[in-house]
C-alpha cells in the first residue's frame, strides 16, 4: 500500500520529505508539495491504515516546533502509488482506494487530470493525445479506460496504452527513493582524555573502517584524508594526509595517519576524535602486458610515509633541476609512479631517448655536500699541491694533471651570488711515484680566495 | 653392477621423491648495465640477486650506475637510490640521460644504518626494478664491518622477485651473496689538450668541460668479473655423485 501526501499550503521553509520520514524510509517526491510513502509494514507503528492516515493528516496541522507543517494535508492510500497521487491532488482530505476500485474513485475526474509525467511522457506529446482524446469525446478516466487497448495503442501507440493504463489505474513500478545525501565523515567523542598514541589507534581504526565502508557502498575513494583531534587544552589539532591516488583501503589509511600524528604528535590529551574524506572516482589503470611492474599505489605510499619518518621529507623524492646556471642547483619533488596518459606520452618520446642515450657520453660526477674546505699550493699560477679534509673524508696529493679555470658568476644582484673559478685537477691518490689517480672538481670563491674541492669524477 | 645402482637410484627417487632429483635452475632475467662491452661481459645485472660494484675514486663506477639508471628508467623501470653520502649529482645524472620521473632519491646524511633501513623498506614495498645502495664515499674498512645477516636478509627479500640490487662501495663488501661482483680498476687517461686549454679563461657563462677527461671513464678502466656459486655442501657434480654413489 502507498500513501500520497499533498500539502494545500506549504511553508517555503519547510520540507515535506523530511515530514514524510516520519512516517516511511520510503519516500518519493512526486513534485514540490507531493511525496509518496510506502507504508507497507508501517502496521507495528501506527496501527491500521486509517490510524496511519489520521497521525499523517493531525501531525502535518501541528506547529513547526512539534514536527508538523501548519497546514491541513490531502492524505490518499492506493495499492498503486499513482492511484494515490491523483487522489491526493483531486480529493480533499482522507481518501482510501480500493484494489480493483480504483476507477470508481477516479473515473470522473477529467482526463486533463492525468499526470502523464508519471508514465514519462512529455508535455508537448501529451497535450497532442489529449487534443485527439477530446475530439473523440473522451472527457474522463473512465472513458478512456473503457476503449480496447488494442484500438488505442494502434491509434496512439505506445504512449497512448500507457496513458490509459495511467487512467485505469493499472501502471506497476516502484517508488524512486530519495536517497539521502551520503556522510562522508566520522567522529566520536571520549569519556576520558588519551595521552597515548596506541589506544588512540584503535579509534582512529573504528572510524577509518566505518568511513572506508561507506565509500565501499558507494563505488567511491578518497584522496584526501583530514583529521580533527579536540585536545584536552581547549585547542585542536588538525592533519590532512593527501594522497596521489585515490584510495579507500582502511588498513592503509591507519597506517598513514599513526606515522602521520607520530611525526607530529598533539601537544595535548586527545578529547575527541573526527575523520572527514573528500569522496572522489576511485582510479581505474589498465596496465600494459609487457610494461614493467611498478610498486603498487598503497604500498608506495605507505613506504614513502616510512621512509619520510626515517629520513625527513625533504631528502625524499624524485629530483628537479632548477633553471638556472648556479651549481647543484635543483629541488626534490614527491615522488609518484605515473600512469595512464602521461604513460602513454612518455612511451612515444622513449624510443627517442633511448637512442639519444645510446650516443651519449655520460661522466659519472660525485657531488660532495657541503664542499670540502681544501689548502691549495698554487705554482705558476696552477695548483701544485691539494690538501682537504672533513670528518667523512679527506684528499691530500700532488695534483699531477690539470685543466682550467672556468669562471662562473652569477646572480650578482642578489645575496646569494655567486663567482668562482673552477679547475678539474687530477690528484696522485695512492704513493708517491704510483699510477693511481684521482679526478676531482676543485673551486676558488673569487670573493675571499678560498679553495674548496665540489666533487670527484668517477 | 651399473644396471644395479640405477636401480637403487630409481628407487631411493621412488622413495624419497623430489629430494633425490637435481632441480633445473630457472634462467636468471638480468637487466641491462646500458654498457654493451659490460653486458657482453656479464649478461647485465641479474634479478632477484644482489649485484655489486667496488673500486676506488675515479674508477667508473658512478658512471656505470648513471648508465644503468638511464637505460632502466628509459625503459619504463622504477628505480631507487639510497645515497649514505649525499653525492647524488642531479645535473650530471641528467645529463646522462635518466629519467628524473622514474627515480626515488633517499638522501641518508651519513648515516648507514639508515641507508640499510630504507632499502629494506624498499625492498619489501616491492615493484622497484633496481635498487642502488651507494656507499661509493664510505671507507672500505667500515663498509667492511657491515654484519652479513644484512646481506642476507636482503638476498633473502628479493628471491624471486624482479628486482635488481646494486651495491656501490670503494672495496668489495657484501661477501659471498653477491650474485655478481664488478671490481674497476685502473686510471682515468687525462686529455692533454685539456692542459693546453687551462689558459683560455672563459668569462661569465659556465661552459662544457667535456674534454677535460674524454668522456666516459668506463672505456679507460679495467673491469675484473667474478660470479658466486650456487650454495651447495658439494663442491662440484662429480663429488655429488660420488656421495650418492656411497
Amino acid at each position: 500500500m502507498f500513501a500520497c501526501i499533498h500539502a494545500l499550503d506549504l511553508a517555503a521553509d519547510l520540507s515535506l520529505p523530511e515530514f514524510a520520514y516520519g512516517f516511511s524510509p520510503v519516500v518519493e517526491e512526486a513534485g514540490g508539495r507531493t511525496v509518496v510513502i510506502d507504508v507497507e509494514g508501517c502496521e507495528l507503528l501506527f496501527g491500521s491504515a486509517y490510524q496511519l492516515v489520521t497521525d499523517v493528516s493531525r501531525r502535518a496541522r501541528e506547529p513547526r516546533a512539534n514536527g508538523g507543517l501548519e497546514s491541513p494535508v490531502n492524505v490518499a492510500i492506493a495499492a498503486n502509488p499513482d492511484v494515490a497521487i491523483h487522489a491526493a491532488t483531486r480529493l480533499k482530505g482522507i481518501t482510501f482506494v480500493a484494489a480493483g476500485e480504483e476507477l470508481t474513485c477516479l473515473g470522473e475526474f477529467p482526463i486533463d487530470a492525468l499526470e502523464f509525467s508519471l508514465v514519462n511522457i512529455e508535455k508537448k506529446l501529451a497535450d497532442e493525445l489529449f487534443e485527439t482524446l477530446r475530439l473523440w469525446g473522451i472527457r474522463t478516466f473512465h472513458d478512456f479506460a473503457s476503449l480496447p487497448v488494442s484500438g488505442v495503442s494502434e491509434r496512439l501507440g505506445q504512449e497512448g496504452v500507457r496513458l490509459q493504463q495511467l487512467a485505469a489505474g493499472k501502471t506497476e513500478r516502484h517508488l524512486k527513493v530519495k536517497q539521502p545525501d551520503p556522510v562522508f565523515a566520522q567522529a566520536v567523542e571520549l569519556d576520558h582524555p588519551l595521552y597515548e598514541l596506541e589506544p588512540l589507534s584503535f579509534i582512529f581504526a573504528r572510524l577509518l573502517n566505518q568511513l572506508c565502508a561507506t565509500l565501499n557502498a558507494y563505488a567511491l575513494a578518497t584522496n584526501e584524508l583530514t583529521v580533527h583531534l579536540q585536545l584536552e587544552d581547549k585547542t585542536s589539532h588538525d592533519r590532512t594526509l593527501s594522497l596521489p591516488h585515490p584510495m579507500r583501503d582502511h588498513k592503509v589509511f591507519l597506517k598513514l595517519l599513526l606515522l602521520e600524528i607520530e611525526k607530529q604528535p598533539p601537544q595535548a590529551a586527545v578529547k575527541a576524535v573526527a575523520i572527514t574524506c573528500d569522496p572522489v572516482k576511485p582510479r581505474v589503470i589498465q596496465n600494459g602486458l609487457f610494461v614493467p611492474l611498478a610498486p603498487a599505489p598503497d604500498k608506495l605510499e605507505l613506504t614513502l610515509a616510512r621512509l619520510a619518518k626515517l629520513v625527513g621529507d625533504e631528502n625524499l623524492g624524485s629530483p628537479v633541476l632548477l633553471d638556472t646556471h648556479r651549481p647543484d642547483a635543483f629541488s626534490v619533488k614527491r615522488f609518484v609512479v605515473d600512469t595512464g596518459s602521461a604513460q602513454r606520452k612518455r612511451r612515444r618520446s622513449t624510443g627517442r631517448r633511448q637512442s639519444a642515450i645510446a650516443n651519449r657520453k655520460s661522466l659519472g660526477f660525485r657531488m660532495f655536500r657541503p664542499p670540502l674546505r681544501a689548502v691549495v699550493q698554487v705554482e705558476r699560477g696552477l695548483p701544485a699541491r691539494i690538501s682537504a679534509w672533513d670528518k667523512q673524508r679527506s684528499l691530500y696529493g700532488k695534483v699531477v694533471n690539470v685543466a682550467g679555470p672556468w669562471r662562473t658568476t652569477g646572480d650578482w644582484w642578489r645575496d646569494d651570488r655567486w663567482a668562482r673559478d673552477e679547475w678539474d685537477v687530477a690528484v696522485e691518490t695512492g704513493k708517491p711515484g704510483s699510477e693511481r689517480q684521482a679526478i676531482y672538481r676543485i673551486y676558488r670563491e673569487l670573493n675571499n680566495g678560498a679553495w674548496f674541492v665540489e666533487g670527484n669524477y668517477d | 653392477m651399473i644396471l644395479k645402482q640405477r636401480l637403487n637410484e630409481i628407487d631411493l627417487a621412488g622413495r624419497f621423491g623430489d629430494a633425490f632429483k637435481i632441480q633445473q635452475k630457472p634462467v636468471v632475467e638480468t637487466l641491462s648495465t646500458g654498457v654493451s662491452e659490460v653486458d657482453a661481459l656479464t649478461g647485465g645485472l641479474p634479478r632477484g640477486a644482489i649485484s655489486e660494484i667496488f673500486g676506488p675514486a675515479s674508477s667508473g663506477r658512478t658512471s656505470m650506475m648513471f648508465s644503468m639508471l638511464a637505460y632502466a628508467t628509459t625503459h619504463d623501470e622504477v628505480c631507487a637510490v639510497v645515497d649514505v653520502n649525499d653525492t647524488f649529482a642531479p645535473t650530471a645524472a641528467a645529463a646522462a640521460g635518466i629519467n628524473f620521473d622514474r627515480l626515488l632519491w633517499i638522501r641518508c646524511g651519513g648515516s648507514l644504518e639508515n641507508a640499510f633501513k630504507a632499502a629494506d623498506l624498499l625492498l619489501h614495498a616491492g615493484g622497484f626494478g633496481l635498487v642502488i645502495l651507494d656507499m661509493a664515499d664510505v671507507a672500505g674498512n667500515e663498509a667492511r664491518r657491515i654484519i652479513s645477516s644484512w646481506w642476507y636478509r636482503f638476498r633473502r627479500t628479493v628471491e624471486n622477485k624482479p628486482t635488481s640490487i646494486l651495491v656501490m662501495s670503494e672495496d668489495a663488501c657484501t661477501r659471498s651473496c653477491a650474485a655478481l661482483t664488478l671490481e674497476l680498476n685502473g686510471t682515468p687517461e687525462w686529455s692533454q689538450a685539456s692542459i693546453e686549454q687551462s689558459n683560455v679563461v672563459p668569462m661569465c657563462k659556465p661552459v662544457k668541460r667535456a674534454a677535460v677527461t674524454q668522456g666516459n671513464l668506463l672505456r679507460f678502466n679495467s673491469i675484473k668479473v667474478s660470479r658466486q656459486r650456487p650454495l651447495s655442501p658439494w663442491r662440484n657434480e662429480n663429488e655429488f655423485r660420488a656421495y650418492r654413489a656411497s
